[in-house]
């Protein structure tokens, strides 16, 4: 049992800043994805041929490998910042919500890195 | 993690069928959740069946009638009946709305009412609204400034700058808003939710605050005003016509303006 006023327990432990940084980088992220999204599928319909070759000789050029990382980066950082509110919203408790928030980040960091990688792998390497 | 089944003790179960209005041409059939906190009982349903042509069109009119007339142990808050106090807020056919602002007759069928969604319940219809008060209180609903006032007469206002602050001064705290949000339901330790947002706004908005700087540094948290992912369930739910969804946005075009 606690005996702090209503208020006190409203008030806790004062604000976390950054939040609107939080906020605006979602909308920043989200705002990019509908070039960057709207690119990718009508490049790849274009594509037609999906042959590792044919694929590859497109990854290839320097705007399309370009484009593709920043899709790819984009994507990971938008889905960094929507799983931490989502786990925010629904998990409660610092001790677990702070370990999945922890995990997620090194998740997203992997998906980052690895998605990088591929991508310049198939671009600079020959088959 | 956020709770989506109620609690064993919480669970809802079929209460009494009090019948009435037996050979009535306009019977209405009616579901009130009822708790009584010192049973050890779980929630029930009690079922009332009201002649409409013996009874006011508002639901409030139902509640009261069936308080005198079949069951004085039917519990609710309400005062003023015409939606300026906002005690009789509750939760009514699956929506939150003032009790004696709501016709029985928008409702099809039997008509469902309960208590504000996710709030405690203290009896009945009546919910513990300690948290939802405290929250208002969080955002320093009073006039902030440096200046003193003149002498002579009160803080002067443009007819333009008293206009914004018109419709969030409308608000008459019934939390029909905050307990419709789904975000106010998980977090609403850490989330103000829309009425005290709204509050906030007002006070934000207020050609004569000076302490916006200070308001928004408030508000500048992941919890307290970013848990709102603008599900407007609040505008949809308000029955004075407000429009907390706006107001939120409002306050975060100013947290990223004053960054850029």
């Amino acid at each position: 049992m606690s005996l702090i006023t209503p208020l006190n327990r409203v008030l806790g432990l004062g604000t976390g800043a950054g939040a609107t940084k939080h906020w605006w980088a979602q909308r920043l992220t989200a705002v990019a994805l509908v070039p960057l999204g709207l690119w990718f599928a009508a490049s790849l319909a274009e594509l037609g041929d999906y042959s590792f070759a044919a694929v590859s000789a497109w990854m290839q050029g320097p705007i399309t490998g370009s484009l593709l990382v920043a899709t790819t980066l984009v994507i990971v950082y938008h889905s960094w910042l929507g799983v931490q509110v989502v786990v925010e919203d629904y998990i409660h408790g610092t001790a677990f919500k702070v370990s999945v928030l922890v995990l997620s980040t090194f998740a997203h960091a992997l998906g980052a890195i690895a998605g990088v990688f591929a991508i310049l792998k198939v671009a600079f390497g020959a088959p | 993690m956020a709770q989506f089944r109620l609690p064993a003790n919480s669970r809802v179960r079929r209460g009494k069928d009090f019948g009435g209005a037996e050979g009535a041409t306009a019977a209405r059939r009616f579901q009130v959740y009822r708790y009584e906190p010192g049973s050890g009982e779980n929630p029930s349903v009690d079922t009332y069946s009201i002649d409409m042509d013996d009874c006011g069109p508002m639901v409030l009119d139902v509640l009261m009638k069936i308080k005198d007339e079949v069951d004085p142990t039917l519990t609710f808050r309400r005062s003023c009946r015409e939606g300026i106090c906002g005690s009789c807020s509750m939760n009514i056919d699956g929506t939150n709305a003032l009790a004696c602002l709501k016709p029985v007759e928008e409702v099809k069928g039997v008509v469902r009412i309960y208590p504000l969604p996710s709030m405690p319940v203290v009896k009945d219809l009546v919910t513990d609204l300690t948290n939802f008060y405290a929250q208002y209180a969080s955002i320093k609903p009073w006039l902030e400034a440096r200046t003193p006032p003149p002498p002579d007469r009160e803080r002067l206002q443009s007819k333009e700058d008293q206009e914004k602050i018109n419709e969030p001064s409308a608000c008459i705290l019934c939390a029909c808003c905050s307990t419709s949000c789904p975000s106010y339901w998980w977090n609403p330790e850490r989330y103000l939710g829309p009425a005290a947002l709204l509050q906030a706004w007002r006070w934000i908005v207020d050609s004569r605050d000076e302490s916006t700087g200070e308001r928004l540094d408030a508000l500048e948290d992941p919890f307290r005003l970013y848990r709102c992912h603008t599900i407007l369930n609040c505008t949809a739910a308000c029955p004075k016509d407000l429009n907390p969804g706006r107001a939120i946005a409002e306050i975060k075009k100013l947290m990223a303006e004053r960054q850029h």
